[in-house]
């Protein structure tokens, strides 16, 4: 481009015309804005929020206190103490995860041998004091219960790619 | 009726305050809608939606907005000037309502249709700055007293510029009289003949107001927000709602020296239909989305880039221009007033 084009181009204001009008196309353009908490974007099977414990279809709880998500955690987040149920079989007696701690990385999922702990897609369990979000083995049963159906489904969904 | 109204003082002053009131309700109502107007429509160009709970498409925000500025609490920090500080928030506010007085909303409708109109809009314009530097001064705060400072330097900087074009204007009118100035756009606006003094006039009003791209006394990244960091509650809304005043002010400015005031775009029958105050505020509404549509599109000017702008490029320009209309309007015996 020559001096004089250049010239004239900056005398016009060409540039910033043109700039001017890329707004305006997207004035015009349809809106990506998601209305939350009416509309909600949709999720990834893979989405990692809050954890569940789940059960077999019988009721029994998966979990056999093998303690790796408790090693594997990173943040420190997980507590288990276990000993032998009645019948002999191995139980947790606590599951607490801190929810303040945990940084939903997902190895606690990833290291399950028994698909018992679970990153669900909720992420809408903000709460009002930090007490409430110690979450104990009660609480992450109940998660489980409550989320079950769309659990299994988005174990399903991503299967193939584990 | 009318003779109360006329003749006795009482009457008169009642008169004052009614057509007051007449342009300052709407004014206001129009500063709170600009507010949400320009969050709706940036928003827009950023392809969000805006403000869209409060009402129908968010229509009562603005009053959200202006009830919680109300009730929120006034902090005056404990170093500044009270009295100072307290006064430049009520100037900066009154200043962009008096100049309203000599706008004219129709031949001859306005509150006082003075001879000097135009000088009295640049007057007061001009005077805004004040109110700036003082709340600058008068926080005691290092960001405050910056803002205060570079509006200053911005203001005096663009009203040269400013004072100028309206000369040039002036030159093709031949009277200081705004009514006269709409009026004597009835054939032509100055917007085409004066185009590249139109475009001038603009930007130095963006300046003048202290938008974007020349928001650098509030230049968020560097300076906070700066003249009016420390304020908060009642004083910082009259900062806001003299700020978006003065954008209307200019947007009149703007309307009335270049885009024919009151005037239809021709005057022929479907045109003339439309009662003349109308056509004002489409062209003030039209004015103030541009200001909002170039907010949207535009990074801020560095602080040298924005004195080259205004001393090295426009004043020169605005210069040349002047003289070359005046030789123009010389030559072809167009000056008006009979001096050629």
């Amino acid at each position: 481009m020559n001096a004089l084009t250049k010239a004239a181009r900056s005398m016009l204001l060409a540039e910033l015309a043109a700039g001017m009008g890329a707004t305006l196309k997207a004035f015009f353009k349809p809106k990506a804005t998601i209305n939350y908490p009416y509309e909600k974007g949709v999720l990834s099977p893979r989405f990692r929020g809050e954890h569940a414990l789940r059960r077999y279809p019988n009721g029994e709880e998966r979990c056999i206190a093998c303690k790796l998500c408790e090693a594997t955690c990173p943040a420190e987040a997980i507590t288990i103490e276990a000993e032998p149920r009645d019948d002999g079989s191995r139980r947790t007696t606590r599951y607490d995860i801190d929810m303040t701690k945990c940084i939903y990385c997902g190895l606690c999922e990833e290291a399950c041998p028994v698909d018992a702990i679970v990153e669900g897609p909720n992420y809408e369990f903000a709460t009002e004091t930090r007490e409430e979000l110690m979450y104990d083995k009660n609480k992450l049963l109940a998660n489980g219960d409550r989320w079950e159906s769309v659990l299994a489904r988005r174990l399903e969904l991503d299967a193939p790619y584990r | 009726m009318a003779d109360f109204f006329f003749h006795t003082t009482l009457g008169q002053i009642l008169l004052i305050v009614l057509e007051s009131l007449a342009v300052l309700v709407p004014l206001l109502l129009g500063v709170a809608y600009l507010t949400l107007a320009e969050r709706k429509v940036m928003a827009a160009m950023q392809l969000r939606k805006g403000p869209n709970v409060n009402g129908p498409f968010g229509v009562l925000q603005a009053f959200a907005d202006a009830i919680k500025m109300l009730t929120k609490e006034t902090v005056i920090p404990s170093g500044a000037n009270r009295m100072l500080f307290l006064f430049a928030p009520f100037l900066t506010f009154s200043l962009a309502m008096i100049a309203w007085a000599v706008i004219p909303t129709g031949n001859g409708l306005a509150i006082a249709n003075i001879n000097v109109g135009i000088l009295y809009l640049l007057a007061i314009s001009s005077l805004g700055v004040y109110g700036m530097l003082i709340a600058g001064w008068a926080s005691n705060s290092k960001y405050a007293f910056l803002g205060g400072l570079r509006s200053a330097a911005q203001m005096v900087s663009y009203e040269v510029s400013i004072g100028l074009v309206i000369v040039s204007v002036l030159l093709a009118v031949g009277s200081l009289n705004l009514n006269d100035i709409v009026l004597a756009q009835r054939h032509v606006w100055f917007c085409l003949p004066m185009f590249p003094m139109f475009i001038v006039f603009f930007i130095s009003a963006l300046a003048e107001t202290n938008r974007a791209p020349f928001d650098l006394p509030e230049g968020e990244s560097e300076l906070v927000a700066g003249f009016f960091v420390e304020y908060s509650a009642l004083a910082f809304g009259l900062f806001f709602l003299g700020e978006y005043a003065n954008m209307f002010l200019m947007s009149g400015m703007v309307s009335i020296l270049f885009l024919g005031g009151w005037l239809p775009p021709l005057a022929m029958a479907p045109f003339t239909w439309i009662p003349g105050p109308l056509w004002l505020i489409a062209k003030i509404l039209f004015c103030l989305f541009v200001f909002i549509w170039v907010r949207a599109t535009f990074p801020r000017y560095r602080y040298d880039q924005l004195m080259r702008l205004g001393w090295k490029v426009f004043l020169p320009f605005s210069l040349a221009w002047m003289v070359l209309t005046a030789g123009f309007l010389m030559v072809t015996g167009l000056l008006p007033g009979g001096a050629g």
